[in-house]
């Protein structure tokens, strides 16, 4: 662009009814990248394949764009009723009123703003504004669709309704799905595969849980910070706390769940406490296991620990602390952090 | 001060009466303007849009042209449109001088500038991602081209009036191409000023209160069009 290189990546194929993110810092190229697979943006090298077939005359850059759709960080509503935007997809491919109607209505009524169809765009929250875009995008049932960060400029509550509720429109339609976050934890919560992004690459692709445990570089560890992630089913909850069974451990946590879900736990490494005796009945954090010091990593100011306690857990510990428990590879040791220390995530699946 | 209320009282009587004349020049004015400003539409609108949405080397000469355009001095045009038609210029031929055909081109130079500039910075202002995301819909050019256009409607809207608001009160261009014929090229600006000239300040007052009628009625939608909720 502009002379610039902006991008350079040398394949990424996505699979049909996989959510792929597209995860990285701003500025790695994330926008760039899904404008140009969207084909907005020209490549001046390299190719995109569509279900096989190259796109490359104006027919096929039409066929191609008619079967995708895009929602983008704004808005970016027509000014006219929520009606007419949610048709305008429809309207451009020729439809006619009739099925117009109904299609509209469905799609409304998925992100929830059936109620909003009369009212005009110019009066609506950021909020309905945003699912009244992703309802536009979705109701041209695309096979293939592009969101640019559509959760970055809603509050927290909002954005967590609407993730719900994109999150089930993703998988009842099974649209194959490529979005761009900087947020991982809603890369972690809606996709099927990760791709880290860094100045213009893609360093890594993986499942969630690849890209978490098994970081490819230095750049990929600290951009995803969350040194320990596991998955568990629940399988008690009470005086508002849960238990999530992994690898025959219990592991109490604090979240809205019930009995039966999959869950993702994320635990960062400067809430893991270590101790030479079981500190359960002395301290409020309720998870306490007994566990091996497999590696012990020097990290400038201080020391990355990682532990096996039947599942694999990591620390952070400081050198005072280092002498003071004299810690050392295949010591063993006990291992804290409280209930509240666990970030959990519903897998929907 | 006799004067002006006898004039003002005179006015009031040729308007109520609708006196002939008057009315004519009405009509006449508002159907030369009328046109120029009709063509000027076309060809403003769609030049301003095309500029505002293309990338081309060169394109900032272009778009100071066309507002240095804007405030081109409607005489200077009436002197190069007569030029052009005068009978042994390039356009002679045509023998079109004097008439309000020459008028209608005179107007639409004149307002032409006017449109396009404002319909550039219509477009210009919309949303920078506006226009991907009407192609992500699946829109071809033109359907791209056309929803663009209906979004920046009321901006589009004050463009043509502004044009129109240029032209239905020129006064120098219309003379030195129309040449002030009565009931043929005589118009309310041109109209004025020969009765003012010949001491007819009741006609003259009559044709001054129709023009303000015409120019506050004109800003007054276009104050309404800019005035307009905003978008959240």
């Amino acid at each position: 662009m502009g002379g610039v290189a902006v991008l350079d990546i040398s394949g990424l194929s996505v699979a049909g009814g996989e959510i792929l993110c597209l995860i990285g810092p701003n500025g790695a190229g994330k926008s760039t990248f899904l404008l140009t697979l969207a084909r907005l943006l020209k490549s001046s090298k390299g190719d995109i394949a569509f279900k096989g077939k190259r796109i490359n005359s104006n027919h096929s850059l039409l066929t191609y764009r008619r079967n995708l759709s895009m929602a983008f960080q704004e808005p970016l509503l027509f000014d006219t009723t929520v009606f007419e935007n949610i048709a305008s997809g429809l309207n451009i491919r020729g439809m006619n009123k009739s099925e117009i109607q109904g299609i509209v209505e469905e799609y409304a009524e998925r992100f929830g703003i059936r109620h909003l169809l009369d009212r005009s765009a110019k009066k609506l929250s950021g909020g309905e504004a945003q699912r009244t875009s992703l309802a536009r995008a979705f109701a041209v049932k695309p096979e293939i669709v592009f969101l640019d960060e559509p959760f970055s400029s809603l509050d927290p509550p909002t954005r967590e309704s609407l993730m719900e509720d994109v999150d089930r429109v993703l998988r009842e339609t099974k649209t194959t799905t490529i979005m761009a976050t900087h947020d991982q934890v809603e890369a972690l919560r809606l996709s099927d595969r990760i791709a880290v992004m860094n100045r213009g690459s893609i360093v890594q692709v993986g499942t969630p849980e690849q890209v978490m445990n098994h970081p490819v570089d230095e750049f990929v560890a600290s951009f995803v910070g969350m040194e320990t992630i596991f998955a568990g089913a629940v399988t008690k909850i009470y005086d508002g706390v849960f238990v999530t069974s992994v690898a025959g451990r219990d592991i109490e946590a604090v979240g809205r769940v019930a009995v039966g879900d999959m869950v993702l736990c994320f635990i960062r490494p400067e809430n893991v406490t270590l101790s030479m005796e079981n500190s359960h009945e002395m301290t409020s954090a309720r998870n306490s296991f007994q566990g091996k010091i497999i590696k012990i990593i020097p990290m400038g100011l201080f020391y990355k620990v990682q532990l096996d306690c039947g599942f694999p857990l990591v620390a952070y510990v400081t050198h005072q602390s280092m002498e003071n428990l004299s810690l050392r590879e295949q010591k063993s040791i006990f291992a804290s952090f409280k209930a509240t220390a666990v970030h959990v995530v519903r897998k929907e699946k | 001060m006799d004067i002006i209320v006898e004039g003002i009282k005179q006015a009031f009587m040729l308007l109520f009466t609708l006196d002939r004349e008057v009315l004519g020049i009405t009509w006449l004015s508002l159907k030369i303007s009328g046109s120029a400003t009709f063509l000027s539409m076309f060809i403003g609108v769609s030049i301003g849009t095309a500029v505002a949405l293309s990338q081309f080397p060169g394109r900032r000469l272009v778009v100071s042209l066309i507002n240095t355009g804007m405030g081109l001095p409607p005489v200077v045009v009436g002197l190069f449109v007569t030029i052009s038609l005068w009978r042994h210029g390039p356009l002679g031929f045509l023998e079109i001088l004097y008439t309000p055909t020459a008028i209608v081109i005179a107007q639409t130079v004149i307002a032409t500038p006017i449109v396009m500039g404002i319909s550039l910075a219509a477009i210009q202002q919309l949303p920078a991602n506006l226009k991907l995301q009407i192609l992500a819909l699946g829109a071809t050019r033109l359907q791209m081209v056309w929803i663009l256009v209906k979004e920046a409607r009321l901006p589009l809207l004050a463009a043509i009036m502004a044009g129109f608001g240029g032209v239905i009160s020129e006064v120098g261009a219309s003379i030195m191409v129309g040449g002030n014929i009565k009931g043929y090229s005589r118009v309310l600006t041109t109209a004025t000023v020969m009765e003012t000239g010949k001491g007819n300040f009741d006609i003259a007052m009559a044709l001054s209160i129709i023009l303000l009628l015409l120019a506050f009625t004109i800003n007054a939608i276009l104050t309404h069009i800019q005035q307009r909720e905003r978008p959240r």
